[in-house]
């Protein structure tokens, strides 16, 4: 752990931490985020960008590869995806 | 029988598993029942297995490996291991004072993705006081380090109330002096032998107005440091909390003998009967146990619950709490402002904690009785 807040950039390479588990549930046929006392059902996005989350993917290629996927700009959906990382960084769901 | 009961409820999200009822800690609010199950009632190794077996087809997916003292049954590593292997989320929860370095190790390698170390003080003095065992706070801190140095995640779990309420702003330093990524601050709930010991545990209004701004200002400082989980009092609240998510919605506690709940306290209920997973599928009794089905869902709601809009959010609050203040589990839980008894609630609390706390009677096996605090 680090003693100071991790802020996302371009270059961050975002990945889940070892408590942090992103898995596929058979018994309610969707993904599922398992975490210390939580479970998370992710929407589609939360999950498209979790699933780039791997250690070696940066903020800009997770950003260029939804945009691809949704068939958006970069530039429109990229201030959105550095939220949403620096929300789930917060919550401890994300490393950078 | 009426249509909400005759669906079959979703599976459980999570299992707490009571390995057993010994620690060697006494904290006076011990959510474990007041007749504790003893070595010699508790499940061996292969019916635990069988039990995870059967949450993980049931669709659970968190396994709390808790007690009394997890360590303290050898089998731990071996269940760890089973439970990861059928792909549960595993979490420790753990007074700790039983591990050595080696078994950190060991739990690791087993699979183990989360540790919940409890502390009772950041004074030293007061730690070992408050669980009734001397130099549990000096091995806590030397666990938490093994804890770190294996890569473990590790959540510190703080229990507050009115002995250690003033020091919650030095637990928090604690936690991040020890590398903590989260600290569960608890204000003690009052079941079992916490509301035995209501009395000497309870905080002042003041007291918990002063630790919520601690705790507030904490969570914004140490953003992206500490992840708080922030348990507040129900006297003094204003809406129950939703126990356990709702009755039989998404939580199930087993105990050392096998008995299934939902939840640890259920057992102080009358005329409820837990059947046990040696008894009976853990699916069968999770769908069909007359008593998860009896506070299941909104249909056995009195008013002001039954009407209220917010009776899937709050779902009644807590059945051992009315029955624990009000003598009937089938009430809104006094906690809520909505309740004719709330009014009555608060001033318990407010009485009790203006008082000077009276000695704690001490968790023990034996039948309980006033020890020096």
């Amino acid at each position: 752990m680090t003693a100071t807040r991790a802020i996302v950039e371009d270059g961050s390479l975002p990945r889940l931490p070892r408590h942090v588990k992103l898995r596929f549930d058979p018994a309610r046929d969707r993904w599922i985020v398992l975490a210390p006392e939580r479970v998370l059902m992710p929407d589609e996005i939360a999950l498209e960008i979790l699933k780039r989350c791997d250690g070696k993917t940066s903020v800009s290629a997770i950003t260029q590869g939804l945009a691809e996927a949704y068939e958006a700009s970069a530039e429109e959906i990229g201030e959105d995806v550095a939220e949403m990382l620096q929300d789930l960084a917060d919550k401890g769901f994300v490393q950078l | 029988m009426t249509a909400q009961t005759m669906t079959a409820p979703e599976p459980p999200l999570a299992m707490l598993v009571e390995l057993t009822h010994r620690c060697p800690l006494r904290c006076p609010y011990c959510s474990n029942p007041l007749e504790l199950e003893r070595r010699g009632q508790e499940l061996d190794t292969a019916a635990w297995r069988d039990v995870l077996d059967q949450a993980a087809a049931l669709g659970v997916l968190q396994v709390h490996f808790s007690g009394g003292e997890p360590t303290a049954r050898p089998d731990l590593e071996d269940l760890v291991e089973h439970a990861a292997g059928l792909g549960l989320y595993t979490n420790l929860i753990t007074a700790g004072v039983l591990l050595d370095e080696a078994r950190v190790g060991r739990l690791s390698a087993a699979g183990l993705d989360h540790v919940q170390l409890s502390i009772q003080d950041s004074d030293p003095a007061e730690s070992d006081r408050i669980a009734g065992y001397q130099g549990g706070y000096r091995r806590k801190i030397a666990v938490a380090g093994w804890i770190r140095a294996a890569g473990l995640p590790l959540t510190l779990n703080a229990p507050v109330h009115r002995h250690n309420i003033e020091r919650l702003e030095a637990i928090i330093a604690l936690a991040v002096e020890l590398g903590a990524e989260r600290i569960e601050v608890a204000h003690v709930q009052y079941y079992g032998w916490g509301l035995k010991n209501r009395a000497a545990l309870i905080p002042t209004r003041a007291q918990l107005e002063r630790a919520t701004e601690v705790v507030e200002a904490a969570i914004e400082r140490l953003k992206g440091v500490l992840v708080f989980d922030y348990v507040v009092p129900d006297y003094y609240a204003h809406r129950p909390k939703a126990c356990m998510g709702g009755w039989g919605r998404q939580f199930l506690n087993v105990t050392p003998s096998g008995k299934v709940l939902p939840c640890h306290a259920a057992e102080t209920i009358p005329g409820l009967a837990f059947e046990r997973v040696t008894e009976r599928g853990l699916a069968e009794i999770w769908a069909h146990s007359p008593a998860f089905e009896r506070f299941r869902g909104t249909d056995w709601m009195p008013e002001p619950c039954a009407s209220c809009e917010r009776r899937e959010i709050d779902w009644g609050g807590c059945r051992c709490q009315a029955l624990a203040i009000l003598g009937d589990a089938a009430l809104t839980d006094p906690a809520c402002g909505l309740s004719p008894h709330h009014d009555a609630l608060v001033a318990l609390a407010e009485a009790e904690s203006d008082r000077e706390p009276p000695a704690f009677q001490y968790r023990r096996m034996t039948r309980p009785e006033p020890v020096e605090a």
